[in-house]
């Protein structure tokens, strides 16, 4: 005789024991250690901060260690931490002007002031497997440099700006307060700060591909990487009985300019407009397709006909979350059985009714033979 | 007469914020303000929904999160809380929230529906009516039900706003013009007190007469979605229809073959790969309280019932499922 | 600001003391007329009522700018809500998220904000100061949360109320929501409720 199942508690208990052991494996093999992860898996240790919205690289590698390098997971693992949070106020905004440059190119000068600082790039290596890597990383030091990097490069913007060529960036309203979408649900049509907000916690994965679908057409806004750079910035903070900023700390943020033509209209000269993209740590391809992705989003300010997904602002920033995605995407993973067992009395009546058609129409052909 | 708050014993709700490090019921105090202000207007305005800054909790999106924000919100120390779905507290994710509450918040929890003062739901209404002095929270994926009709938010607002609902009825019925009938089986969208269409969460439609007119509060939350709504007790709830084509819900030949139910939703369990299957109680604590009170089904086996002479109201037996029946007075 | 011994204790314990006060406020919203009371507030900021004062303490912060009558907008009271509370205090009604005045002098109730059609929860919730609350007598009401009909009767209301209550009515899905108080004892009427007077 049928028994119903029972014990799901334990059954789930199990579960989480196995799923230790796994993420520990061959206990014969050292244990990762956080500062292993921090400092050689820092690219990593960078995304799920980005898009766990909290810079803290140690709890980002602990995230990783615990998601067993499943990124996703591990920047839901923030994101559920950060809620918890308590808040003190908002920081004052960075200025990345006063950035301690490690890496600043641009595709728009051959050379500019400050110059092209290359920093550490894949871009300029070879991808090729390095089997000498699997032996042990015993490579020297990269020389320091005679001079230090220039302090307080301008951004190519502003010397664009010089010559009135580009749409200067000013904030809609600077008294508002800041808009802040993990505290109040988005409300359409949304502002580019909310907008900015959404894209800077996206998943880089599906930013990366609408961007590139702006390339391909699917709402052309003919970019150019104005300038990417990537570096410390101070962060200040005003706290309220104090009345004037201090400095509480660094990070480090990558930060990106497009820029695009713009044949202008009846009220506005034509000119170059930008798309913005800031992460932080060193997340360029992010930072990027970010950038893509903010500019083909402010269609509807500049006029532009909107046919295009990545200019789509509800479809862009509906989806673009990946702890929302993943969840509800693996959500179906739960029992449906309820809800399958009215689809099944459904379709077996519809049969039902659709066998019965077929019988009836089989009595009247057989009545007119 | 008024009901007196007096101070409950505190001691388990202090003793749970000491061990936890989080705050009763996990939520800090302003995010529960924000809640429950959300909660409040929604049931100032039945089916309407209101948006609310939901936040990101420790289990996934789409998993419950906003029916957990709604419970964490509204939930005490005098409370018990009961927690099922599809129909029953034994399943993962039915556990996993109860013992999430039972960590943060230290209530007491339940699986018999009478003794619980909120029960927390995914899928299922229970068959045990409920009281004047429960709150019923659902547990919500898709809060619009426009939304397969107008997948933009700002389309949608503005129908609700301008109650334009054309569109809603003519796609209801251009599957009665192609079928036969509404071929919606769960999810069936309802009107509150005459104004909202509503959706009643992924529900068989089966549950939906159990909304109308319910003495218990009901709560809805969207976690993803990031909306509340509700419906107070003794409301209108009334499930989309034609005057020539009522609406109806599932029924079955068969009874529950472990207890006989006859008026209960039931579960398909299959027994063999050639087709064998047999009936089962979806709510697991209606089916344990009929059986404890003597009740018995026929374990699947007609010829068993007829073995052991069980009481013909108790265990009929047939074949398939009879389709649907007009759900009667209340819709 | 006034000096912290004049400020008017808060909740003894913040966290379940609000979350008993919003379930009386929500079993009152959800049950509109029926009376709930609170013994969580013993000596209120004057010449706010103990009901008042705790309602606010569960519901009002920062995101919510509260709006207090003259006749009820003392420095204690003023002091109170801003140590506890932290919101801002405004001096236009249509701007508040909830509002506080006496029943004699109450406000017309078309000044308060009343939301719009697309967002209707951005109306005032207005707590309303009266002189006694009493069941089973008086009014009459139906609607939402009400079986078949509930009496509640509210003394000391200046009149007219209850006819601008009905013009409130026909806003739906606009307007605004009211808890009634008296003393430590409060009772809500939203918007979907009638009120019929005898």
């Amino acid at each position: 005789m049928y028994v119903a199942v029972k014990g799901g508690e334990k059954a789930i208990a199990n579960s989480q024991k196995l799923l230790a052991e796994e993420r520990r494996g061959n206990p014969k093999v050292p244990e990762l250690s956080l500062d292993q992860i921090r400092e050689q898996m820092s690219l990593a240790v960078d995304r799920v901060m980005t898009e766990g919205s909290l810079y803290d690289p140690e709890l980002a590698a602990l995230a990783i260690k615990q998601a067993r390098g499943d990124l996703q997971e591990a920047i839901f693992l923030l994101r559920a931490y950060r809620t918890t949070l308590p808040r003190f106020g908002d920081g004052e905004p960075i200025d990345t002007a006063e950035m301690n440059v490690r890496r600043r190119i641009s595709a728009t000068y051959k050379d500019l002031p400050g110059g092209q600082v290359l920093g550490p790039s894949f871009d300029y290596t070879h991808r090729l497997l390095d089997f000498a890597l699997a032996a042990g990383d015993n490579r020297p030091a990269a020389e320091i440099a005679e001079a230090p990097v220039e302090g307080g490069m301008p951004r190519v913007t502003e010397i664009l700006n010089y010559e009135g060529l580009i749409e200067t960036e000013q904030p809609d309203h600077p008294n508002a307060p800041v808009v802040d979408l993990t505290r109040n649900s988005p409300r359409y049509p949304a502002e580019r700060a909310a907008r900015l907000q959404n894209l800077a916690r996206g998943d880089e994965g599906f930013l990366l591909a609408l961007g590139y679908s702006t390339q391909r057409g699917y709402g052309n806004n003919h970019p150019f990487a104005g300038e990417i750079r990537m570096g410390e910035v101070a962060v200040e903070f005003a706290p309220e009985e104090l009345g004037f900023p201090i400095e509480i700390g660094e990070i480090t943020v990558t930060e990106c300019q497009m820029i695009n033509q713009f044949k202008g209209s009846a009220t506005q000269p034509p000119q170059f407009t930008q798309g913005y993209g800031l992460t932080f740590g060193h997340c360029e391809r992010k930072a990027m397709s970010m950038a893509l992705v903010d500019r083909a989003l402010r269609a509807r300010e500049f006029d532009e006909h909107i046919d295009a997904p990545a200019q789509d602002e509800e479809f862009v920033m509906a989806h673009s979350d990946n702890v929302e995605a993943s969840g509800f995407v693996q959500h179906l993973k739960l029992p449906h059985y309820v809800d399958f067992q009215a689809e099944l009395v459904t379709v077996r009546a519809l049969r039902k009714a659709f066998e019965q058609r077929a019988e009836d129409s089989d009595t009247v052909s057989d009545a007119a033979e | 007469m008024a009901d007196v708050i007096d101070h409950p014993s505190r001691t388990a709700a202090a003793e749970t914020r000491a061990a936890t490090g989080y705050n009763f019921a996990y939520l800090d105090e302003q995010t529960k303000r924000m809640i429950r202000r959300a909660i409040l207007k929604g049931v100032a305005v039945p089916g309407y929904q209101v948006p609310f800054g939901s936040r990101e909790m420790p289990l996934p999106y789409g998993w419950g999160t906003g029916g957990i924000q709604v419970t964490a919100a509204v939930i005490g120390p005098d409370d018990t809380l009961k927690v099922i779905d599809q129909g029953a507290d034994d399943t993962t994710n039915a556990v996993n929230i109860r013992s999430f509450f039972a960590k943060t918040a230290g209530v007491a929890t339940t699986e018999k529906t009478v003794e619980a003062s909120v029960i927390q739901t995914r899928h299922r209404i229970p068959e045990t009516p409920l009281s004047e002095d429960q709150i019923l929270v659902y547990q919500v994926p898709i809060p619009e039900p426009l939304r397969w009709l107008e997948p933009r938010e700002t389309e949608t607002r503005k129908m609700h706003a301008l109650e334009e609902y054309g569109a809603m009825h003519v796609s209801l019925y251009e599957d009665i013009a192609k079928y036969g009938r509404i071929t919606k089986s769960y999810n069936y969208p309802v009107k509150v007190n005459g104004r909202y269409v509503m959706s009643p969460s992924p529900i068989p439609k089966f549950d939906n007469p159990k909304m109308d007119r319910m003495p218990a509060l009901q709560l809805f939350g969207a976690g993803r979605e990031k909306r509340i709504y509700a419906v107070p007790p003794y409301t209108r709830v009334k499930s989309l229809d034609f005057e020539d084509h009522p609406f109806t819900i599932e029924t079955w030949d068969q009874c529950c073959a472990l207890c006989g139910a006859g008026d209960s939703y039931l579960d398909e369990v299959v027994t063999d790969d050639k087709g064998g299957k047999m009936y089962v109680c979806s709510d697991s604590d209606y089916c344990e309280q009929r059986r404890e009170a003597g009740h018995v089904g026929d374990g699947g086996d007609p010829a068993y019932a007829a073995r052991n002479q069980i009481p013909a109201g108790d265990a009929p037996a047939g074949d398939e499922p009879a389709g649907d029946e007009p759900a009667g007075d209340k819709q | 600001m006034a000096p912290m011994t004049d400020i008017k204790p808060g909740f003894r314990d913040p966290v379940l003391d609000s979350q008993a006060t919003f379930r009386a406020v929500l079993d009152a919203m959800a049950r509109p007329g029926r009376l709930r009371t609170l013994a969580l507030l013993e000596d209120p900021p004057a010449p706010l009522a103990p009901a008042t004062a705790a309602v606010c303490l569960a519901l009002v912060d920062q995101d919510t700018p509260l709006w207090i009558a003259p006749d009820l907008r003392s420095q204690a009271a003023e002091t109170f809500m801003k140590f506890h509370c932290g919101c801002p205090i405004v001096d236009d009604r249509a701007k508040a998220a909830f509002a506080i005045a006496s029943a004699a002098k109450l406000p017309s109730l078309g000044g308060f904000a009343i939301g719009d059609d697309a967002y209707p929860e951005t109306s005032t919730t207005v707590i309303v100061q009266t002189v006694g609350l009493a069941a089973g007598d008086g009014l009459t009401l139906s609607g939402p949360g009400i079986e078949d009909t509930h009496r509640l009767a509210v003394s000391g209301l200046r009149s007219g109320v209850w006819r601008e209550w009905m013009e409130n009515g026909v806003l739906f899905p606009c307007g605004i929501d009211l808890i009634l108080v008296d003393g430590a004892t409060l009772a809500a009427l939203p918007r979907t409720t009638t009120v019929t007077e005898a």
